[in-house]
C-alpha cells in the first residue's frame, strides 16, 4: 500500500522510508543517484490494480505528545530538510546536551533563484506550516517562532500572518530579497543578528531552523501518522515548455518529471536543484530523491554564459563583495591555482565557504571559483583521511 | 517527445552568471576615456593627438610582443593595455617629444605589467610606472607646458613632438613656436605655464581661478585639464558599477580637506581647496589612475584607506616637495601600500570570533 514503511532509520542520523507507490519491493538494488554515485536503492514494482489514493497511516491524538515522542514520530515519518540539504529534521529537533534552543525559524526565503517551492507551500499549506512550527516548538522547547519570508512574497507574508495565531509567539519577518538569504546562518544574522560559529550549528545560538516545505509536511504527517512519500520540485528552464511546481512521489525518474512538464529539444543540461548550487546531471535516469528542490533544464543560451573564457583575476573584488560569509574568494582562487589547498583551509577559512557560488557568479574574469573551492576542499578532506 | 540519449552537458555550478567580463569592463573604461582625449585633441592640436596615438601603440605593441615571445595567446584584446597606453598619453605634456612617448609606454608594459605576469598581476599601474620614468629621466621635457587653445594648433605640431630620439629637447624653441604663433595671431601671448607651478613657483604666488580650472582651458597634461569632463566620464563608470566610487570620493575627499587646512592656516600662501582639487592631475588620478582595480585593495574599508592615504601624500608632495605636482608618485605609493591596507583590513569572517587572536 501506498505510504507503507519500507525501510527503518538505522541510527539517530537516518530515518525511515516510505513506499511512494503501491506496489511489491522488487529488488534491493544499487541505482545512480544525483550525486553521481551508485548509491543502495529500494525497487519497486508498481502494481495496476492496487489503490494509489489511499496512504497508509494511523491518525493520532498529537495534543500530548512528550518532546521525545515527537522527535522519534518525525523520525518515523522519514521527514528530512526540504530545502535541499536533507539532513534529518528529527536530528535539529533535539537540541545537543546542554544546548537550550529559544527560537524557531520557519525559512520562508526561498534557498535560490529560480525555486517558487516555498512560495507555493507558504501559499497554499500555511495551516500545516504553522502546525508544523507548533510541533517543532514543543520539541525544541524554544519560546519562539520567528517565520522568516523575503519581502518580495507579499501574498506568502499575507498568507502567513493570516495562518500564525495571534495567542502564540509567532512573529512574521520580512527580509530583503537576496541570494543566499535562505542560507541558515544568514537567516540567523538577518533575523536574530547572532553568528553561527565557524563549524558550528545553529544550535549553538539557540536556533532551530526548518525549511516551511519541511513544516508543512510535518503539520500533516504526524496528526495523519503517516509517512514522507512525495514533495514540490521546481521545474523550471528554458528546455521545458510547461514550467511550474509539481508534487512529486520520491523515486520518480528524472526523465519521468521533465517530460511531464514538457521537455523540449532545446534542454543541453539537467540541474538538479537551483542554479547556484544544484548538480548538472549525466543522465536522465535518476530517481529524484527527499533533496530535490528544483529541476532545471537549461538551453544552449542559457548555458553560453557559463563557459566563456577565462582571465586572471584582475583584484577587481567583486567577490569579496559578494561573499555572504566575508570571504576573500579571489585569495582563495589563487592559492587554488597553486594548489595550495592546506593554506587555503587554514589561513584564509576554506571550509566557512558553503559553496553558494556568488563568488563565481559576480566574477568578470569567470573564475570557476566555487569549483576551485570544492575541489580544495575534496583533496584536503582525502589528504586528512589518509593521515 | 524524449530527450533520447542526447548528451547532456556536465558542468559546475552555478549554471548561471552575470553576463559582464573583464573585457566589457576594460572596453568602457577605454570609451569613457574618449571623450576626454577628444577634449584634449581640441585643446591642444595636432600634437596631443599623436603623442595619444604614439603612446597607445607602444603600449600595444610591447604587450603583444611579449606575448609572442612567451607564445601565449595575444592579450592585447582584453582592452587593458589601451588604457594603459591612453592614460599614458593623457598624462604627458601635449609637447612631449614622441619617441619619449613611446619609449614610456615600452617601459611602463614591459617592466611594470608584462614581467609581472600581466593583467591581474602587476602590482603598480603600469602607465604611471611608464609617466614616472620619464619625468626621472627627462624632466625638462616632461616639465614643458604649452598654453591651451594655441592659434594654429591643428595645422602645426610643436617644434619638440618631433625631437629626434635621444636628441636633447630645445625648451626654448617651444617658447619660440609659442610666440610665434601668438605673433602671427595678433595677440597677446599667454604663458605657458601651469596653474600648479605658476602657484608654486610665480613670484608672488599666482592663482588661477577656479572656475577657469574647472573649464579645462588652462595649460597642462594633455588629457589631465577638463575637470568637468573628467568627472562626467568618471561617473559613467561608477554608474555602470564598473569603478570603486570609494577611491576617488576617499583621496578627493581628504585632498580638500588637508589642502583646506593649510589654506585656513595661511590664506596668502596657500591655494584654497578647490585650486587644489582642479588643478592638475587629481581629479584624474583619483577616477582613471588610483582606482585601477588591479593595484587597488580589495576591501571596502581599505579602499577609502587607500584613498584617503593617496589624496593626503599628494597634497603633501605639493605643498612641501620639490615638484609642483604630487599625484603619480602619491599613486604610485599607494599602489605600493595597497597589499598592506588589504592585509590590515580583512573583514571579519562570519561566525569567526576574534579571528587575529586565534590565529597569531
Ligand atoms: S561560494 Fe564563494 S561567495 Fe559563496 S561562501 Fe564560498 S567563497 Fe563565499
Ligand atoms: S571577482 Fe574574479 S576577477 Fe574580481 S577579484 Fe574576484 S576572482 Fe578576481
Amino acid at each position: 500500500m501506498r505510504g507503507e514503511p519500507v525501510a527503518e532509520a538505522g541510527g539517530f542520523v537516518s530515518t525511515a522510508m516510505h513506499a511512494p507507490v503501491a506496489g511489491k519491493v522488487k529488488s534491493l538494488d544499487r541505482a545512480l543517484n544525483a550525486r553521481g554515485e551508485m548509491a543502495p536503492a529500494i525497487v519497486i514494482e508498481y502494481d495496476p490494480d492496487a489503490d494509489q489514493e489511499a496512504v497508509h497511516g494511523e491518525p493520532r491524538d498529537i495534543t500530548d505528545m512528550s518532546p521525545d515522542d515527537i522527535v522519534q514520530a518525525v523520525q518515523d515519518a522519514g521527514i528530512v530538510g526540504l530545502g535541499g540539504a536533507a539532513f534529518p529534521t528529527h536530528v535539529k529537533m533535539k537540541p545537543p546536551e546542554g544546548k537550550i534552543v529559544d527560537t524557531v525559524i520557519v525559512n520562508g526565503c526561498e534557498c535560490e533563484p529560480y525555486l517558487t517551492t516555498d512560495f507555493r507551500v507558504m501559499v497554499e499549506h500555511a495551516k500545516w506550516i504553522v502546525e508544523g512550527a507548533r510541533l517543532a516548538r514543543r520539541a525544541t522547547s524554544a519560546d519562539t517562532i520567528v517565520i522568516a519570508i523575503e519581502n518580495n512574497k507579499p501574498e506568502a507574508i499575507e498568507a502567513m500572518m493570516e495562518a500564525a495565531p495571534k495567542d502564540e509567539p509567532f512573529v512574521v519577518r520580512s527580509l530583503a530579497t537576496k541570494y543566499p538569504q535562505g542560507a541558515e546562518k544568514m537567516l540567523t544574522r538577518a533575523l536574530l543578528k547572532r553568528d553561527v560559529p565557524s563549524g558550528g550549528l545553529p544550535s549553538d545560538v539557540g536556533v532551530a531552523c526548518f525549511n516551511v516545505a519541511t513544516l508543512a509536511q510535518m503539520g500533516q504527517l504526524i496528526p495523519a501518522g503517516q509517512g514522507l512519500i512525495e514533495r514540490i520540485i521546481t521545474v523550471s528552464g528554458g528546455g521545458v515548455s510547461r514550467p511550474g511546481n509539481y508534487m512529486t512521489p520520491l523515486g520518480t525518474s528524472l526523465r519521468y518529471l521533465l517530460e511531464h512538464a514538457g521537455l523540449t529539444e532545446k534542454a543541453c543540461a539537467i540541474v538538479n536543484g537551483g542554479p547556484m548550487m544544484g548538480a548538472s546531471m549525466p543522465s536522465l535516469d535518476i530517481p529524484l530523491t527527499k533533496g530535490a528542490t528544483g529541476v532545471l533544464a537549461l538551453t544552449e543560451e542559457e548555458m553560453r554564459d557559463t563557459s566563456r573564457q577565462i582571465f586572471a583575476c584582475i583584484r577587481c573584488a567583486r567577490c569579496v563583495d559578494a561573499c555572504p560569509m566575508y570571504l576573500n574568494p579571489s585569495m582563495l582562487g589563487l592559492l587554488a591555482r597553486k594548489e595550495r589547498y592546506e593554506d587555503m583551509a587554514e589561513h584564509h577559512h576554506l571550509n566557512d565557504c558553503f559553496e553558494c557560488g556568488c563568488c563565481s557568479y559576480v566574477c568578470p574574469s569567470n573564475i570557476p571559483l566555487v569549483h576551485f573551492f570544492r575541489l580544495a576542499k575534496a583533496v584536503n578532506r582525502e589528504r586528512s583521511a589518509s593521515k | 517527445m524524449t530527450a533520447e540519449e542526447r548528451p547532456l552537458k556536465l558542468t559546475s555550478s552555478p549554471h548561471i552568471k552575470q553576463s559582464e567580463d573583464v573585457r566589457d569592463i576594460m572596453f568602457n573604461v577605454t570609451m569613457a576615456l574618449i571623450p576626454i582625449a577628444l577634449f584634449s585633441v581640441w585643446l591642444f592640436g595636432l600634437s596631443a593627438l599623436l603623442l595619444l596615438l604614439t603612446a597607445t601603440a607602444a603600449c600595444v605593441l610591447t604587450e603583444h610582443i611579449f606575448c609572442v615571445i612567451a607564445k601565449k595567446p595575444t592579450t592585447v584584446k582584453d582592452w587593458s593595455v589601451i588604457i594603459t597606453g591612453l592614460i599614458l598619453g593623457l598624462t604627458l605634456p601635449p609637447g612631449t617629444p614622441l619617441w619619449m612617448a613611446a619609449l614610456g609606454g615600452v617601459f611602463g608594459v614591459a617592466v611594470a605589467k608584462t614581467l609581472f605576469g600581466g593583467i591581474g598581476y602587476n602590482c603598480f599601474n603600469p602607465a604611471l610606472v611608464g609617466r614616472a620614468f620619464l619625468q626621472i629621466a627627462f624632466p625638462v621635457a616632461i616639465t614643458t607646458w604649452m598654453p591651451p587653445m594655441l592659434p594654429g594648433r591643428f595645422t602645426s605640431v610643436i617644434p619638440s613632438t618631433l625631437t629626434f630620439p635621444f636628441a636633447k629637447m630645445d625648451a626654448d624653441a617651444v617658447y619660440a613656436y609659442i610666440h610665434r604663433a601668438y605673433a602671427m595671431a595678433g595677440i597677446d601671448g599667454v604663458s605657458g605655464a601651469t596653474p600648479l607651478s605658476a602657484w608654486k613657483f610665480g613670484e608672488p604666488p599666482q592663482f588661477e581661478p577656479s572656475a577657469r580650472l574647472f573649464s579645462g582651458m588652462i595649460s597642462g597634461s594633455t588629457g589631465e585639464t577638463a575637470t568637468w569632463l573628467i568627472i562626467l566620464c568618471g561617473l559613467y563608470l561608477i554608474w555602470r558599477g564598473m569603478m570603486n566610487w570609494r577611491i576617488p570620493a576617499g583621496m578627493l575627499l581628504s585632498a580638500f580637506l588637508l589642502s583646506g587646512a593649510f589654506w585656513l592656516g595661511d590664506r596668502v600662501a596657500y591655494p584654497n581647496p578647490f585650486f587644489m582639487l582642479f588643478s592638475g592631475g587629481l581629479v584624474f588620478g583619483a577616477l582613471f589612475m588610483a582606482s585601477d582595480m588591479v593595484a587597488s585593495p580589495m576591501t571596502s574599508s581599505g579602499v577609502w584607506l587607500y584613498g584617503a592615504f593617496i589624496g593626503i601624500v599628494t597634497i603633501i608632495i605639493r605643498i612641501f616637495g620639490a615638484l609642483p605636482e604630487g599625484v603619480m608618485f602619491a599613486i604610485l605609493l599607494g599602489n605600493a601600500v595597497s597589499p598592506l591596507i588589504n592585509e590590515i583590513t580583512q573583514p571579519r569572517v562570519y561566525g569567526v570570533v576574534k579571528k587575529r587572536r586565534a590565529e597569531s
